[in-house]
This record gives structure tokens, sequence and C-alpha cells, in this order.
């Protein structure tokens, strides 16, 4: 398993294209992806689950994941977000 | 079944193609117990997989012809059909309850909306519509009814509704929609207006079109009579071919004075003007010979999106307009929204008379972080031609002078920050409401201009909602009543050596443009169509004698009295 945590800068938090972007993302993976924000966890292959959040600016994150291909899911949102200016 | 319906002429020109029926299909269905569960599932299966390939269609289409920006909302929609925390527990309660697949389907996604609701964000709330709009889809494909893909159309059609929205009528295909025909709706209307700045013929208020029109009806839409012929015969199609033909050499005609002045025949020379809602109206409006933009409805900037639009956004769209009309004048109201007109992301309360509510200027004086933004764009744009400002629903002088004041200011500030802007900004008002008409000799003293809004203007003076069919009657343009009231208003404003225009549907009407040149209206704000076909009467009617027929017009009773005076006249 691996996490790792992030802080929102993007001045939109996570709605629209920067959720889309994420779960698209997540959605090419094998492994157990989650999302958590404040003690709660969402699967971060579903758009409602992420926007159900309402991830705002400055939020702090943690990306968890888990199974076969982890490290390249981890990676792949890790250059996402550095990409967009989601979060760092 | 009818082979014949009549609606209201909105916009001219005759159109033959195919009916293209934009209705909301019926997405009822009950709940049902299930014998065979993975049959069901396979069922949910099927649904979404359709619905997968028909919004990859539409983001196809949006991208090509809306741009990625609007595509990217199509993501959004197809991750929700991907979505493993809803179609989980949708399987689920298919399997544990044996319900059917649109029951599971509803109660799962209501659960979903409701959360959505619930949370404070107003951008979070809108996502509830995202998940509506996706389950109509899926129950559409479960109950096999198709929803209509407006922007997918690829063939010539004519466009079958109750009513068109302004969402409807910016999804449609400017290239293949070459008409449209609603259940509802009346010369001002949206789909009206709509149509004649496509240039596009409709026929709106048919009371029956989406019941008495199948998709694929072969039509003839008469947008000069208000008839809708479905499957005519080949005799009828021959005779219309031949109106078309007869129609389109009009046209050629009075296009000969499309650089013409717009001048009587002894001499007297107006200014026609045309009504525009974006800058790529201008084009049109060039085309049918405008001397200048007469109504910059800029509510079309602040739909359909997400948000306000920024300053820079607003500057480019100004600026845009400005220097296509090269120095012509280019009257830009400020932001009118509220009655009729709503923007998503800028929720007002309900109300019950919103017509005589929170809109326009009233909302902008409340909100003047709005107003401000907006005439910061104006003043900034204003150095790039000949801009002149008029604020809408004016009733009092103090809305004015606050107005004004807001106007000032951000003009102040520009100046301070080294941005330069133009000196000779004229700021008119809209005359729509009465008060203001009775006291235009008063407001005529501090505004540079008056507009007269002639949709408003006869609602509020007859108390009767415009939208409202049962009463449209008493929508009559020509009631003494109004005329005078026009008559006050053109005098105030030459006392005190301005001038007035008009933007109403009633400036581009062939019965009272005689009416108001006797009036001495100085300017006339049409649909760009209507232009052309003006210039041509006015070039055939004496300033003289139109004075004596307003005279006379003043002076009758009914409206029934001056439709014929001036028939009698003109012919």
């Amino acid at each position: 398993m691996l996490e790792k945590s992030y802080k929102v800068i993007a001045d939109t938090g996570i709605h629209a294209r920067p959720a889309t972007l994420l779960v698209q993302t997540a959605g090419k993976f094998d492994s157990e992806i989650q999302l958590e924000y404040k003690d709660k966890k969402v699967n971060l292959k579903s758009i409602m689950g992420v926007m159900s959040l309402g991830i705002g600016k400055d939020a702090e994150i943690k990306i968890i994941a888990e199974g076969s291909d982890e490290e390249s899911a981890m990676k792949a949102i890790a250059d996402l977000m550095e990409k967009e200016g989601l979060a760092e | 079944m009818a082979t014949m319906i009549k609606g209201i002429a909105a916009s001219s020109g005759i159109s033959i193609a195919k009916a293209y029926r934009l209705v909301e299909p019926d997405l009822s269905f009950e709940k049902k117990t299930i014998e065979n569960e993975s049959e069901e599932i396979k069922r949910l299966h099927r649904a979404l997989d359709e619905a997968k390939s028909q919004l990859q269609t539409i983001r196809e289409h949006a991208e090509k012809n809306l741009g990625s920006d609007k595509a990217a909302i199509f993501d959004a929609h197809l991750l929700v059909l991907n979505d493993p925390e809803l179609i989980q527990p949708i399987e689920e309660k298919i399997k544990t309850e044996k319900v059917n697949a649109e029951f599971a389907l509803k109660e799962t996604t209501d659960m979903f909306i409701s959360i959505f609701e619930q949370m404070d964000n107003e951008y979070m709330r809108e996502r509830a519509a995202d998940i509506r709009d996706v389950r109509k889809r899926i129950l559409a494909g479960l109950l096999n009814v198709t929803i209509p893909n407006p922007s997918t159309i690829s063939e010539e059609v004519i466009v079958v509704a109750e009513d068109l929205t302004p969402s409807d009528t910016a999804q449609l295909n400017r290239t293949f929609v070459k008409g449209f025909t609603t259940d509802i709706g009346g010369r001002t209307s949206h789909s009206a207006i709509m149509a004649r700045s496509l240039e596009i013929p409709a026929v709106v208020g048919t009371k029956t079109a989406t019941k008495d029109i199948q998709n694929g009806d072969l039509l003839i839409l008469d947008g000069l009579t208000g008839e809708v012929h479905i499957n005519p015969s080949e005799e009828l199609l021959e005779t219309y071919r031949k109106k078309q033909q007869e129609y389109e050499a009009q046209l050629a005609e009075w296009a000969k004075l499309v650089n013409e002045p717009s001048v009587t025949k002894d001499g007297k020379q107006v200014e026609l003007v045309a009504n525009i809602g974006t800058p790529k109206d201008v084009e049109g409006a060039l085309k049918n010979g405008a001397e200048g933009v007469g109504l910059f409805r800029t509510e079309f900037l602040y739909m359909d999106r997400d948000e306000l639009p920024s300053e820079e956004f607003q500057f480019e769209a100004y600026k845009t307009v400005l220097e296509k009309m090269e120095g012509r004048p280019v009257v830009v109201r400020t932001l009118d929204i509220g009655g009729d007109k709503k923007l998503s992301y800028l929720p007002l309360p309900e109300e019950l008379n919103p017509f005589l509510g929170f809109r326009a200027i009233r909302l902008c004086l409340e909100r003047t972080d709005i107003l401000r933004t907006q005439l910061r764009a104006l003043l900034r744009a204003s150095t790039y031609g000949n801009l002149k400002i008029m604020f809408p629903m004016i009733a009092t002088l103090d809305e004015f002078r606050q107005a004004k004041a807001i106007f000032l200011e951000e003009k102040e500030k520009l100046a301070k920050e080294g941005i330069p802007t133009s000196d000779s900004i004229e700021l008119g008002i809209m005359v729509e409401i009465p008060s203001t008409a009775v006291l235009a000799d008063q407001f005529a003293k501090e505004v540079d201009f008056f507009s007269i809004g002639t949709n408003d203007l006869i609602q509020y003076t007859m108390a009767a909602d415009r939208m409202n069919e049962q009463v449209s009657y008493l929508y009559q343009p020509y009631n003494p009543s109004i005329l005078r009231l026009v008559k006050m208003v053109i005098d105030a404003s030459h006392k005190e050596g301005k001038w007035t225009g008009m933007c109403g549907e009633m400036a581009g009407d062939e019965t009272a443009i005689p009416l108001l040149l006797g009036l001495g209206l100085d300017e006339f704000s049409m649909s760009a169509t209507s232009i052309l076909k003006a210039r041509s009467l006015i070039s055939k009617l004496s300033q003289e004698e139109m004075n004596e027929l307003a005279e006379k017009a003043l002076n009758m009773r009914t409206v029934d009295e001056v439709i014929e005076l001036v028939k009698k006249a003109v012919n």
C-alpha cells in the first residue's frame, strides 16, 4: 500500500475538470485507489464520490493506492497534480 | 391528423425540410418485481452502454462545434456512467430487492441527487442536475425511447418543439436547422428572437405542432403567413417552391438598398440599426445594411455558462462589436436579467410576478459588483468605436443617477490606473415603464438619449403579461394610448436637443413605421433581417404625410381605427 499527502493549490479546488481528470486517471489502473479528506475516504474512481467531498483550495488530502500497479498509479496521479497545478 | 396548422409568423422566409422533434420523451415507469436478476442487470448494462455511446457522439460534436471547454461537461457525464459507486448500488438493489432496473436506478440516483442538493456550495448543487441528465439518458435506454440530441443533427431539418430555451438554441447546429415551429410563444419570445437572429423562418404559438407533427414528416414552413403544412402534396410543394423563389427575388431587390441611407421620399433621414445578441450577429447586421447597433442585448454573454463572465471576456466581446461596426453607433444595454430570463449560477428568489419584480437595473443596483464589472469592460472597450450605454427598466430618476454615479466612479478608477476610456460615451435609458414615459420631460434633462422598449412598455401599459396567451389580444402596439406615450417621450427628448430610438418589435413593424416616422422617431432598431424591408418602405413614404397620419392616429379611439387609418394612408 502506498500513500501520499497533498495540499490543494488550484483556485477552484477539486471540482469539474480537475475532478474529471483525477477520476479518469485513477480509472486506468487496477489498484484500489482512495482519496481521503477530513477523515472521509472515497473511491478515486468514482466521480460522484470525489465531487461529494467538495474539496476546496488549501485542503489537505491523501491518496492511498493498493494493488499490483500501485506504484505507477501513484506516479500518474502525482504527475497529473503537478501538470495541472492542482496540488503539491 | 391535421395537414396544416397555423401559428404566429415570427421570422420571415419559407423553408421546406423534414421535421426534427425536439420533445422530451415520456420517461414514466412503474416499480416491478422481477424474476431474473441477472437478466435485469444485463438490461441495465445495455442501457448504460447505449447512453455511453450517445454521450460520446454528443461529446465529439460539441468538441467540434463548441470547443473543448463545452465538451468537458460531457466527460463528467461519461464518468458518472462509469462510476462504480453508482452502478454497484443499483446492481445490489436489483439483486437483493428484486426490483426492475428503472426503479433501482431512480432510488439510487435520488440519494445522490439529494446529497448534492444539500451541499452548501452552489457549484456542487448544480452537479445534481448532471446526475439527473445522465439518469434521463439511462432511463430512455431502459424504456426504449429516444432522447433528442439536437447537437448531432446532420441533415437539413425544421425543428419542432413545445418551446425553445436559450440553451436549446445554443446547441442547434446552424448549418442544418432551416426553421422552427413551436407550440407556445409569440413574436417576442426567445425562440422568435433567435430565429430572426439566425435568419431562418419560424412559426410559433401553433398550440399543436408537437402533437400533429412526427419525426421525419416533410414540412413547409411559411414564416410570412404563419402556416405549417405537414406532408404536403406535390402540387402544394411546387407552389411553395415558386413562392420561395419569389421571396428570394424580393430579398435580392431589397439588397440593393444595403449601402443606401434611410430617407423618406421628401428627404427626411432616419437611422435604421440592428438588435444584436452576440458579436457573431454583427456580420448579419452589416450584411443587412444596419447603420449601427441600436440594442446589444448583453444577456447572451451571461447565458450558457457556469459563472459570471469576467471583465476580460466581456471586454473582448464589446471590443469586437465596436471594431467590426467601424465607428457606427453601438448602443449597449447593461444586463437585463430576471423576468423570463434566468441565469443558472445566479439564483433569484421565485417571484409571483417576475415581470414586476427584481430584474434588470433593480438587480444590478443591488448587485453592484455585476454592474461594475460590466461598466469597466465597456469603458475599456469604448476607445475602439462609438459606444453608447443604456440602462434597462429605469422607473425613477434616482435609479438612473445611481447607475450614472457608478459609471463615473469606474471611469475615474480606470483613469487612475492609466487605462484610456472615451470621453464621449452617451448614457441613456430604456423607456419601458410608463412612469418614465410620463416623466420623460424631466428625464430628458439628465439622460443623453431614450430608447423605447416597446415589448415591455406595452405589457406594462396594458397590464398584460406578454407570456400569457390568453391576454395576448392586449398586446396592441398601435393602441392610441401607446402612441401617445411614444410621442411624449420623443417630444421630450427633442425639446432638450436629445434623440429617441426604439428597440422593441414595433420599430420594425410595417404598420408601425409610418406612425413612428410621423411621431418623429430618430432611430429604429430592429432584427437585422427587417432593416432592408423597412428602408424600402420608408423611401416610399412622405414625412409630411406621415406627420398628418400620426396626428390623426393620436386622436383615434381604438386600435382597429388606427390600423384602418394606416392601411388607407399607406396603400
